[in-house]
């Protein structure tokens, strides 16, 4: 048993159908449901739920200071490689962008660490690409190992492994795994994900159950918002991650919604997806699951995250470099995408100091991975 | 005065430190509460720091610190964590939470109770939370609990004392301090817990996410109080009104 078996009983455009069959009646019903069902989630992404948006932003903004506090949690991605077997078409690591590659060193990785900790940072999240010939298990290993002694929380971002390999992970210090599905659309995956191991459509879509059955503390979810229609893939998401609360309830939550950026000779978005849209994604989420963690990257403008801090969202990155060695070892070398809100973790932790909110540098123990 | 351990308290009201806008409101509206007992999370605070913000913020002479072990998912999880605790913060004291459901915050009766039992042999003063379950209270006032935690509703929830019933049984069958603990959402709660025997009660989200902390915190302050001298006063007894003809029993003023 997986999600896939669930997945299985739905179909794309009858859920898009659905979706978009939803009137205002129905969006007032959820709004004032006290126990909220998928079919309420459909109603909160619909088009009619955007005339509902200040009320939808109120009730957000409630349930997450309910069980969040006045809080904001600080986090930075370290890029440790950007060598990948796969292509991509949205991604600035596919294969076929002829650019030179770079895997960080024992000794890179600790000079970027340095710079990052200057910064304040507590929470680090590992990113890499797809080669499993050089950036695999033994490597993820050594890293933790080198890391684990100046972080309280190791998440990572890599390829999909196995439960086997998460479970020798976990013990190292890994606390939490992101797995994007990308998009929930089968067909439009495979176009955009032509060769390698993340063609593989159904693997990708089990990783959240290997994590689960490895124990993690926390995982995230999400797509990429710009492949498809987003308020179907949101759907998709929302079903994924009601699905794996009721089988993993030991484990934590989140998501974020990247929104499609360019990179050097990348793929422009299918699907444009509006501010006004994006705030209306991150309350519909909030209002259906009051625990999830939601967190918001430097993708997006320093504006629009500006706004976001009192909206529903628990996490924000800030200073972040796309590209391995990026902040110390190597700043000019091929980045996934461009960043957008470009400002310094302190200018960050200044505006939401500014917005009522503490910036909360760590909340969890490396004693607590055990 | 409430005696835990070897500790007096003049304050029957206990607090929480995570959820506020900054820890300079937590430092103010922690004063304003009168409390003597904060608890703080090991996760948040940095043990290797002496800087660490939120525990410069707690440094009064009448505020004591109660670490918890909220992260922790098992009893050998809590053990280590709890060693590390003391030895860091300097304490002995320790709110034992051990919640392996990260989503409603569930308490595990099973692994609180085998953490308890080995960290009251390590010298530990233990304040479990819990389920408001009497005869989990029972086994961990026997275990070596310097006090209970039960639960008056879902931590953070708000919703007040829904699990009353069962708060009654087991405040009148404990030998330890029952401190209610999660759900307290209003003062009006918090002196219900009171008027009821409770002898303290720990509020956090209720007062960290209130439009005015520092004064929410002074209204729970005076609701604790309150709530106390009702209790010891005896509150007189809900009578049913007299009725005028007694069928039943009149046969008994016969003859």
């Amino acid at each position: 048993m997986s999600f896939k078996t669930e997945f299985d009983q739905y179909n794309w455009d009858e859920v898009r159908a659905g979706i978009y069959a939803k009137t205002s009646s129905d969006v007032e019903k959820a709004l004032n449901a006290s126990k909220r069902t998928l079919e309420d989630f459909k109603a909160l992404v619909s088009p009619p739920a955007a005339a509902y948006l200040e009320p939808m932003a109120r009730l957000s903004q409630k349930l997450t200071q309910k069980r969040f506090g006045k809080t904001i949690q600080m986090y930075i991605p370290l890029y440790l490689s950007n060598e990948c077997t796969n292509i991509c078409t949205y991604c600035g690591f596919s294969l076929d962008n002829k650019m030179r590659r770079r895997t960080l060193t024992n000794e890179e990785i600790l000079r970027e660490i340095a710079v990052i900790k200057k910064m304040g940072y507590e929470h680090i999240l590992l990113v890499t690409g797809e080669a499993n010939q050089t950036v695999h298990v033994p490597y993820f290993k050594k890293v933790l190992e080198l890391i684990r002694p100046h972080f309280a929380m190791i998440s990572m971002e890599v390829q999909p492994l196995d439960t086997e390999e998460y479970q020798e992970l976990i013990p190292m210090g890994l606390n939490s795994v992101l797995v994007y599905q990308e998009t929930y659309h089968r067909e439009d995956y495979k176009k955009h994900h032509p060769k390698g191991k993340k063609s593989n459509f159904n693997y990708r879509l089990d990783t959240p159950d290997r994590l689960g059955k490895a124990g993690i503390h926390k995982m995230g979810l999400g797509v990429l918002i710009g492949l498809e229609d987003w308020r179907t893939d949101s759907f998709f998401t929302a079903l994924h991650l009601d699905y794996l609360e009721r089988t993993y309830w030991q484990t934590r939550y989140s998501l974020s919604f990247p929104r499609l950026r360019p990179f050097s000779g990348g793929l422009e978005p299918k699907v444009e997806m509006k501010d006004k849209e994006l705030v209306q994604l991150i309350c519909a989420y909030r209002i259906m699951n009051e625990e999830l963690e939601i967190s918001l990257s430097t993708r997006e403008s320093e504006r629009f995250r500006n706004h976001c801090i009192p909206l529903g969202i628990t996490s924000i990155s800030a200073g972040s470099k796309t590209n391995p060695g990026g902040y110390s070892v190597e700043p000019g070398s091929l980045e996934q995408f461009e960043i957008s809100d470009e400002r310094t973790p302190g200018e960050i932790a200044e505006m939401i100091r500014s917005k009522g909110y503490e910036v909360v540098w760590k909340d969890w123990d490396a004693i607590l991975n055990m | 005065m409430l005696t835990i351990a070897d500790k007096t308290f003049n304050s029957r009201l206990f607090t929480g430190t995570g959820k506020f806008s900054s820890s300079q409101v937590m430092e103010k509206a922690l004063i304003a509460s009168g409390s003597e007992l904060v608890t703080v999370a090991l996760r948040r605070v940095d043990m290797r720091s002496s800087q660490d913000d939120i525990l410069t913020h707690l440094n009064h002479p009448g505020i004591h610190l109660l670490p918890n072990t909220s992260g922790v998912r098992t009893a050998k999880e809590a053990v280590f964590a709890a060693q590390l605790a003391r030895e860091a913060l300097e304490t002995n004291w320790l709110k034992l939470e051990i919640h392996p459901d990260p989503k409603y915050l569930m308490p595990d009766a099973i692994e609180t109770l085998l953490a308890t039992e080995e960290l009251a042999k390590l010298g530990f003063v233990i304040l479990p939370y819990v389920h408001a379950d009497p005869v989990l209270c029972k086994r961990l006032e026997a275990a070596g609990a310097a006090a209970v935690m039960p639960l008056g509703s879902p931590i953070g929830s708000n919703k007040g004392l829904k699990t009353i019933d069962f708060l009654e049984i087991i405040i009148d069958q404990s030998n330890i301090p029952v401190i209610i603990d999660a759900g307290i959402g209003a003062p009006t709660d918090a002196a219900k817990a009171m008027e009821i025997g409770a002898d303290a009660v720990l509020v956090n989200t209720a007062i960290a996410v209130a439009g005015d902390p520092v004064a929410m915190a002074s209204a729970f302050r005076m609701a604790v109080e309150a709530g106390r001298i009702a209790f010891e006063a005896k509150l007189g007894n809900q009578v049913n009104r007299a009725v005028a003809s007694s069928p039943l029993t009149a046969f008994l003023d016969e003859l």
